[in-house]
């Protein structure tokens, strides 16, 4: 394993690299490929907190728990919520902030606040020459140029080794609440999710259960906000599911943790894949996965989908609108199907354009996103 | 501001360029009369003017993609057009160019509350989109000050914000899919009604890439239902610092303010004089907005006023009702307006860190003195984005020059205590060849690689975003070809 401890060790290892590695944070995040790892651990710490300017700036190596504890002390927090993958890929280790971003995690409140992407305002990052390049900044608007934040958010470490990310954080909220509907099926779960998220009431989270056979709605905000909000939503969402139930505080954020993380999967056998998709459209294609354990998040617009080892799902549910990522398999499953979606031709060949000129060597996770549909 | 030679090669084959567009173009869509194609000069930056070879007008994807194509082929530059109101020049055409302008793309093509998005085409503007939902009390939150004439071709290709995004965020936030031509005429899809695309963030890089990597024709935007209500409070201080200090307590005391807008004494006063808005003559005022219901934004506003206190301000008013509240906004809404009864101006939009407000408003004061000429701050304060106004008189020789070199230094300053050179305008011709000093080399060779993908010709919207020294070999590369 490479270790490199500073941006300029890491970028001298990069221009010396005779062989593809793997890009690593903390590796809780499921790319086991072949190839040395390159890990950016030893790029750690925070190297500029404003809580009156909402900005944080860390070395991408730093602990997600080290940040997010730093934030909690001032109040604070990482308003898109990553998800922890580690119960259930059932990886160790610690999460770093840098591994966060390249895999762009959002949870739940994706919804509402938006994704992990739309909180970056900044990168510095090693390319596949060993060429130190920074974009953005630690400003929350800024148009300057071309915006290669977003584009390395979610590029997993295929583009370069992100060196140091700066970010927007918000306020921590006073309490929150969760509204438990009871709901016969899918379709009405979505019905209760969309009228919740189409109210002028700021929910910031909004899942189906199959299981419990529940909608869930979280509302967030100073303690007089969220009664109020309760009493407005339990009348109109009251119209479309059963009467419910509210949870507050700790175990309304239970709750949230537990959709985060997908955690009725945990300890169960079989691949996971996980799916965005429009919102309505959700019903219909969980019913053609015939999986075995189904979680919906977003609204709907983020199927959850357990199905047993070896399943193409991408050839079971056929043409969407949207795409599948195989987020849990075997080694072999994940190198026959993929973990990404293919991409249309004309979009892939613009991908592997930039692929080949950030990477020209392709040293930075060979293979790991350039899946294209076959004509 | 230096513009490249046109390309006489190109020129000399107008005649050609314009028999072929016609036969991809009904006759209205193509303009060629020289008489005409001067209503595509300039933009909103209307200092710099130059007409295109061709202006065309097409009304569909296919079009533009055999508008593209064809050009292409021909090795014409195309300069892609909204509605023309850059304030940064991103639509100043070239002698050498064709103007590509979507103006006549401008239907909604579904609308869907349950998932609340719309998808219209781009050169439908940003106010009407959110006129398109609201029977249904929907609305696009990205809110432009130029919303009214603005295409959403423009916001997407400008990335651009208003006065709103504290809250709601800019363009690229709010923006799911398009449907977008680039230079070969290949058309390409990316996102839909889906929260996040797959792949590479493709939809995040063209969002900002000021027409440079493609023609966004169709696009899929996030609407939200709008909030119950909205109340203004105005705050007034003596002094910046305090100001700044004010705006710091409340971003971090927990309330998200829908806005936070900031107005310095020159501003003020000359507000006061245009709109008679009954501001009181302070060194900083505040406008603070929260949404909610009645007893949420009194809750809110309880937290801001309790903060706004504790700074000892000179003046502390509420909106009672919807007509205290519409004078509240008054002045600041004709803030440009008032500026530009007194004189010429010229709006800059560079961003800074919160913190570092009260330290740029002192030097921007200083180098007001040493330049000569007046500036008035009015800008976004809770995210930092800046809008000095530099009066000049158009009239007087040399001013429009001391007055873009006293912007040059703003920005300078903007960058050197951590911020950049543009908010949400975009960099255009404007501030072009400031861009290495924000941007090392390398930085800036990282996005024209992009730009080496997307259009490997260097043809579209060639002359814009980078200093012309660092695309030089770029450009003329593609001269060479021909």
């Amino acid at each position: 394993m490479m270790k490199p401890t500073s941006e300029a060790e890491l970028a001298g290892c990069v221009s010396e690299l005779k062989t593809p590695v793997q890009v690593q944070g903390g590796g809780t995040r499921g790319v086991n490929g072949p190839g040395d790892v390159l890990s950016t651990t030893g790029l750690s710490g925070v190297t500029l907190y404003e809580p009156g300017a909402l900005t944080l700036v860390a070395q991408a190596g730093t602990p997600l728990e080290d940040i997010v504890a730093g934030l909690a002390a001032e109040n604070q927090r990482l308003a898109f919520e990553p998800m922890d993958h580690r119960a259930l890929l059932g990886s160790d280790g610690a999460p770093t902030i840098g591994g966060v971003v390249a895999a762009n995690v959002s949870g739940p409140r994706r919804v509402q606040s938006g994704a992990c992407r739309d909180f970056l305002l900044g990168v510095r990052f090693v390319d596949g020459q060993g060429t130190v390049i920074r974009n953005g900044g630690r400003v929350m608007k800024n148009v300057t140029g071309y915006d290669l934040v977003k584009l390395m958010a979610g590029s997993w470490g295929t583009l370069g080794v992100l060196s140091e990310v700066s970010l927007k954080v918000l306020p921590q909220v006073e309490t929150e609440a969760t509204l438990r509907i009871g709901v016969p099926d899918a379709a009405t779960g979505v019905q209760v999710l969309s009228a919740g998220l189409g109210s002028p009431f700021e929910v910031s989270g909004a899942a189906y259960d199959p299981v419990a056979g529940e909608a869930l709605v979280r509302i967030e905000g100073f303690a007089e906000q969220v009664a109020y909000r309760v009493g407005k939503l339990r009348d109109v969402l009251g119209q479309i599911g059963a009467p419910d139930t509210v949870e507050y505080g700790e175990k309304s954020e239970r709750i949230w943790v537990n959709i985060r993380d997908v955690a009725p999967f945990h300890g169960q056998a079989g691949d996971v894949w996980r799916m965005s998709v429009k919102p309505t459209d959700a019903p219909g294609i969980a019913a053609r996965l015939e999986a075995d354990d189904l979680l919906f998040d977003w609204g709907g617009g983020l199927i959850w989908a357990r199905v047993p080892a070896g399943t193409d799902l991408r050839a079971r549910v056929g043409s969407f609108s949207g795409h599948a990522t195989l987020v849990r398999a075997s080694a072999e499953t994940r190198a026959r199907l993929g973990m990404f979606h293919p991409e249309q031709p004309a979009l892939a060949a613009l991908s592997r354009g930039l692929r080949d000129r950030f990477d020209p060597r392709g040293v930075f996770n060979p293979g790991l996103m350039d899946q294209v549909v076959e004509a | 501001m230096e513009m490249p030679t046109p390309n006489p090669a190109i020129l000399s084959r107008k005649a050609r360029l314009v028999e072929r567009l016609l036969q991809v173009l009904p006759v209205e869509s193509v303009i060629h009369d020289e008489v005409e194609t001067r209503a595509y000069e300039c933009d909103a930056l209307t200092a710099y003017r130059c007409p295109p070879l061709v202006a065309v007008l097409p009304s569909s994807t296919q079009e533009v993609s055999d508008v593209l194509r064809i050009c292409h082929e021909e090795g014409v530059p195309v300069v892609p057009r909204g509605s023309g109101t850059s304030l940064a020049g991103g639509a100043l055409p070239t002698a050498d160019c064709v103007i590509l302008g979507v103006a006549r793309m401008n239907d909604v093509l579904e609308t869907d509350y349950a998932n609340r998005i719309i998808r219209v085409q781009t050169g439908r503007t940003n106010l009407s989109v959110s006129g398109a939902v609201e029977e249904h009390d929907f609305f696009y939150a990205p809110d432009p000050s130029s919303q009214l004439a603005c295409a959403i071709a423009g916001n997407i290709a400008m990335n651009s914000g208003g006065a709103h995004c504290l809250k709601y965020g800019v363009t690229t936030n709010n923006l799911l899919g398009v449907t977008m031509v680039i230079m070969d005429g290949t058309v390409v899809e990316i996102g839909g009604a889906h929260l996040d695309a797959s792949g590479l963030d493709l939809l995040g890089l063209i969002c900002g890439s000021e027409g440079q990597l493609g023609v966004v024709t169709e696009a899929t935007l996030r609407i939200l239902r709008k909030p119950e209500g909205a109340r203004p409070v105005l705050i007034g201080y003596d002094s910046n610092e305090v100001a700044g200090a004010c705006v710091s307590d409340i971003i971090k005391a927990g309330v998200l303010p829908v806005a936070i807008e900031f107005m310095d004494r020159p501003c003020i006063r000359a507000c006061e004089a245009f709109a008679g808005a009954g501001y009181p003559d302070c060194e900083a005022l505040l406008i603070v907005e929260v949404e909610g219901s009645p007893a949420e934004i009194d809750a809110q506003l309880a937290v801001i006023k309790g903060i706004a206190l504790s700074h000892d301000p000179v003046e502390l008013r509420e909106a009672k009702d919807a007509d205290e509240a519409g004078r509240i906004w008054l002045g600041r809404k004709s803030a440009f307006g008032a500026m530009g009864q007194i004189n010429d101006y010229m709006c800059l939009d560079g961003t800074i860190p919160v913190t570092a407000l009260p330290f740029v408003l002192r030097r921007i004061a200083e180098m007001s003195k040493e330049f000569g000429l007046d500036v008035a701050n009015v800008f976004h304060a809770g995210d930092g984005n800046m809008h000095p106004l530099i009066l000049f008189d158009a009239n007087k020789p040399g001013d429009l020059e001391t007055c873009e070199a006293f912007g040059a230094e703003i920005l300078k300053l903007c960058v050197e205590v951590g911020g950049c050179l543009t908010g949400e305008h975009g960099v255009g011709i404007e501030k072009r060849d400031l861009m290495l000093h924000q941007y090392s080399a390398a930085d800036l060779e990282a996005q024209l690689a992009v730009k080496d993908v997307f259009d490997p010709s260097w043809l579209l919207n060639p002359a814009k975003v980078f200093p012309l020294s660092v695309t030089r070999n770029r450009r003329a590369a593609q001269m060479a070809a021909e």
